[in-house]
């Protein structure tokens, strides 16, 4: 007869087995759809480029330098390629200042939020959500409406005097940032408002009694407490931000490009696969690396405030 | 009760429960060993970590044992699942399945034991009228107050009549006057269901009402069992005398053993006799434990056992608490009952005679 | 006066708070409005229409696109929660064992690569496939869209998952339920709310995808928002408006049901 330690062990194994075949089908989805083309796409980035788009199967290591630098066609020397250091200089920008942005106006949003009553709590939670639900291509189409020459904003600026032709706004970086700030923002709300809604005002009475001010208090009692929600935040607005799409392709024109508007060139009429490739996982780093950081950010608050 | 026959309902023998592994391994429970006779109300008594829920948890099935046998009327049933064992369980949060109505609560066990449809609505109906729930066997459980869903969890258990019921300190979320009903009822529906009750406690009041014994535990151990009686006036440890009641611990001399009794010699120079626990015969130095009810203040008379400084007067309505300071400097407490009355002219401050009666001292093993 | 000190007020959050709600509507209210706009353009309010509708009800290409979408969002919908659901089971309410952070990071995983990259990575191994098999037929979009709504199938899954008490369980096992009938009887019908809430969630993202369609698709396999970004980039109609508008109201509908889904207590 088998000890109870055997059958408890037999059982464990049991179940560690059953957890491993429960989550087979969602593993191998996103192994499939998801994960394992992310190292086709890095061996892509070592081959050359086929003469109508696709890939020679045959090393080099072209694509990884003309990340950042050119080979001069006629004396065949590299400098710093110009146009992709723009692009990803201004890519990394909008992302970092969509970040601030969504967070200056985010963190007041979500404490207004969970300083209501409780009733009217749920109402509030409501109307950040819709946005956060609702097409993110039909967000971006009306910003662009609305800050287009012909729209609402330079046509209240005309009638007002205030201008005498419209301030140019779309097609611009500043468009984009706008777009980006716009679609991003319930993104940023979510993860601070479910934080605070955790947060024990007592602390914050304890706080003023204490002697601090509101802005003290703030600083040193609420901002600490929802820290996670504000890295969560932070995290969830900088990694769409960073690969944007649709807001450049939308708001930034054919000019303003940003990294993803790039990468796709490289499918479409750039036919050079293997820097598309590159370029992608570049772009992976980046989020990955931005990713670490915060993570380890967060570990040490974590230890801080227990 | 000597009418009984001397049945086991359980036997737990030397089972111990060991968690985690390597540097991390916690015994939970360390080598124990106990009967519990069929009928009876038995009470696994002690503070939080004693190990009392996790014994309790190995006789449900929740659990396994690392080592040792639980026998069921001579079955050992350590390691089947709950599912298969005639055993059923009042939870602490009552877990009712909030999705169902009450009678559907009540029902379940049946219905998964596969019995007919009349069989179940019969029963239920039975145990609802039980419980005091007819009214309200319609009603979600979350609509119904919490002494309610305490019934509904004690009719829901004991619906498939299970030869054992376990019961995990189910009246800790009541308030006190609740509490005191269901210390009544439960007695009550032991007696009317004739079925073995194993209650989880660490209310030793609760537990001295209600139990027809005890099994005090601390960290893994069983360390006394006994009736609610034997429990309080002959502790045969430290930590029992100490975790139920009130206690003076008095250091002493053992000066001779005979039937069961010791006489022994205290700080004072008296010797008075003791009471030894079950097969213990000490020698030398021991400890002694005398309840404050037990001791009786007695002016300065030479006949008293021993004396003190009165340091504090605690006024607490039924009774009285004296705080003593004896001549070797330890503490000593006596209570007394009030009575109408002028006062006795005991005060602060004042020397004071204490008499312990012959069978008030008790002598401990540790 | 110190009568009126309340400790939840911080100056200016309010306002800023006021500011958010209204910048996050005014631009779809104006997009809506000009939905009914009767003017051939966008610039100038040509008075109240349903035209726009009407010719957006009657475009081949817009009901093509719709019903794509709705057929892929669907079917998506329905695997990945029935996936996540699986998984979310296998990882919730248990000890650490092997595996068990690479599980959470996997499933997570779609969440944490841009959306471009999945796209770029999805475009490179899909076209090998086709040309491997010949197959190129709506599968890959199902596939990739079932891929990046599981994690958010997951999410409101496992959050109920972990809100269930135990006991219950152990109680229906206790009451002689096997580990089959305490899943059926308890631990499903308790879980319902979530898996709703996962399936929801599921739909409406892939409903929303643009950037990963729009790298996956084959010709002539247009799903809504690539068939609107395409449009949008040639240059406006009312009819986008039309078609944004009734988006929208099908996008509110879904929210307002999870919303009552997911606030559901018991």
């Amino acid at each position: 007869m088998a000890t109870a330690e055997e059958v408890a062990k037999a059982a464990e194994r049991r179940d560690v087995r059953d957890r491993w075949l429960l989550s087979a089908p969602a593993l191998l989805v996103i192994f499939l759809a998801a994960t394992g083309p992310l190292l086709i796409v890095l061996i892509y980035s070592f081959l050359t480029p086929g003469p109508y788009g696709d890939v020679k199967w045959q090393f080099s290591p072209d694509a990884w330098l003309s990340v950042f630098m050119e080979r001069d066609i006629f004396d065949d020397t590299l400098s710093l390629a110009a146009a992709h250091v723009t692009i990803f200089w201004r890519s990394i920008k909008l992302a970092v200042v969509t970040t601030i942005a969504t967070l200056t106006l985010g963190f007041p949003t979500a404490y207004f939020m969970a300083t209501r009553s409780e009733k009217t709590r749920d109402l509030w939670l409501f109307l950040i959500t819709i946005p956060f639900w609702t097409n993110l291509l039909i967000r971006t189409f009306a910003v662009l409406q609305i800050i287009r020459n012909e729209g609402i904003i330079n046509t209240i600026l005309i009638k007002l005097g205030i201008v005498s032709t419209p301030v140019q706004i779309l097609y611009t970086d500043t468009a984009i940032l706008i777009g980006m700030a716009y679609v991003y923002l319930p993104l940023m709300v979510l993860p601070i408002y479910a934080s605070m809604e955790k947060l024990d005002f007592r602390l914050v009475e304890a706080g003023y009694d204490l002697y601090a001010t509101r802005f003290k208090v703030l600083r040193k009692i609420i901002f600490p407490l929802v820290k996670p929600g504000v890295i969560a935040g932070s995290i969830l607005v900088f990694i769409p931000a960073l690969g944007a799409y649709v807001t450049p392709s939308v708001l930034g024109g054919g000019k303003n490009m940003m990294l993803s508007n790039l990468i796709e060139l490289q499918f479409g009429q750039g036919r050079n696969w293997p820097l598309g490739s590159a370029l992608s996982i570049t772009v992976m780093i980046i989020v990955m690396v931005a990713l670490l950081a915060y993570v380890r950010n967060a570990g040490k608050s974590g230890v801080r405030h227990g | 009760m000597p009418d009984k026959p001397d049945r086991n309902a359980i036997e737990v023998v030397n089972v111990s429960k060991i968690f985690g592994s390597g540097d991390g391994q916690v015994a939970a429970l360390d080598t124990v060993s106990v009967s519990i006779r069929e009928n009876e109300f038995f009470t696994l008594l002690g503070p939080s970590g004693c190990g009392k829920t996790t014994l309790l948890r190995l006789i449900a099935g929740f659990d396994f044992p690392t080592a040792g046998e639980i026998l069921l009327y001579g079955q050992d049933i350590a390691l089947l699942p709950p599912f298969k064992r005639p055993v059923n369980t009042v939870f602490q949060s009552y877990a009712l399945f909030p999705h169902m109505t009450v009678a559907d609560n009540i029902g379940f066990g049946l219905e998964m034991l596969g019995k007919p449809k009349a069989e179940i609505k019969a029963r239920v109906a039975e145990m609802l009228k039980l419980v005091k729930m007819e009214a309200l066997a319609g009603r979600r459980t979350s609509q119904i107050s919490g002494g309610q869903q305490q019934r509904v969890a004690l009719a829901r258990a004991l619906a498939p009549q299970p030869k054992v019921l376990l019961l995990d300190e189910p009246l800790s979320a009541l308030d006190y006057k609740l509490r005191k009903e269901m210390q009544i009822e439960l007695k009550r529906l032991q007696h009317e269901t004739g079925i073995t009750f194993i209650f989880v406690t660490h209310d030793q009041e609760e537990a001295l009402t209600m139990s027809d014994r005890i099994a005090v535990m601390s960290s893994g151990k069983i360390l006394q069992v006994g009736s609610p009686r034997d429990i309080y006036d002959r502790p045969a440890e430290r930590f029992v005398a100490d975790f139920i009641g009130e206690s003076n611990f008095l250091k002493a001399d053992v000066v001779g053993v005979s039937g069961g009794r010791a006489t022994v010699k205290l700080s004072s120079g008296t010797e008075i006799p003791a009471s030894l626990p079950d097969g213990f015969s000490p020698s030398g130095k021991v400890t002694i434990v005398v309840r404050p009810e037990h001791a009786q203040l007695g002016g300065a008379s030479p006949s008293a056992s021993l004396s003190g400084t009165v340091e504090n007067i605690v006024y607490l309505g039924t009774d009285t608490h004296f705080h003593l300071r004896l001549a070797g400097g330890e503490p000593f407490i006596v209570r007394r009952q009030n009575s109408r009355g002028a006062g006795d002219g005991i005060v602060q401050g004042g020397q004071i005679g204490i008499m312990i009666g012959s069978d008030a001292a008790q002598v401990l093993k540790d | 006066m110190a009568s009126n000190f309340s400790i939840k007020h911080q100056p200016g959050f309010t306002a800023i708070a006021a500011t958010c709600f209204v910048v996050l509507y005014l631009p779809i209210i104006v997009l809506v409005a000009y939905a009914f706009n009767a003017a051939n353009s966008t610039s100038e309010w040509g008075g109240f229409s349903m035209r726009w509708f009407q010719s957006a009800g009657q475009n081949v290409q817009v009901i093509d696109a719709t019903l794509r979408s709705f057929q892929i969002g669907a079917v998506a919908a329905v695997l990945s929660t029935i996936f996540a659901t699986m998984a979310a089971l296998a990882t919730t309410r248990t000890a650490p064992y092997p595996g068990l952070t690479f599980k959470y990071a996997a499933i997570n995983q779609p969440l944490m690569v841009p959306e471009i990259v999945t796209g770029v990575a999805l475009l490179i191994f899909f076209s090998r496939i086709k040309i491997f098999t010949g197959y190129s037929g709506l599968g890959y979009l199902i596939a990739a869209h079932t891929a990046f709504c599981i994690p958010f199938a997951y999410l409101p899954i496992r959050a109920r998952l972990e809100n269930m008490d135990l006991t219950l369980e152990r109680a229906a096992a206790d009451l002689y339920a096997t580990p089959w009938k305490t899943f059926r009887r308890i631990t499903l019908p308790l879980l319902w709310p979530g898996i709703l809430a996962g399936l929801m969630l599921a739909f409406v993202i892939s409903l929303d995808d643009v950037v990963i369609t729009e790298f996956v698709k084959s010709g002539g396999q247009d799903t809504l928002p690539t068939y609107m970004l395409g449009q949008i980039r040639r240059g406006i109609t009312p009819e986008i408006n039309a078609i944004s508008t009734a988006f929208l109201l099908l996008s509110v509908a879904i929210v307002t049901l999870f919303f009552f889904v997911s606030r559901k207590r018991d």
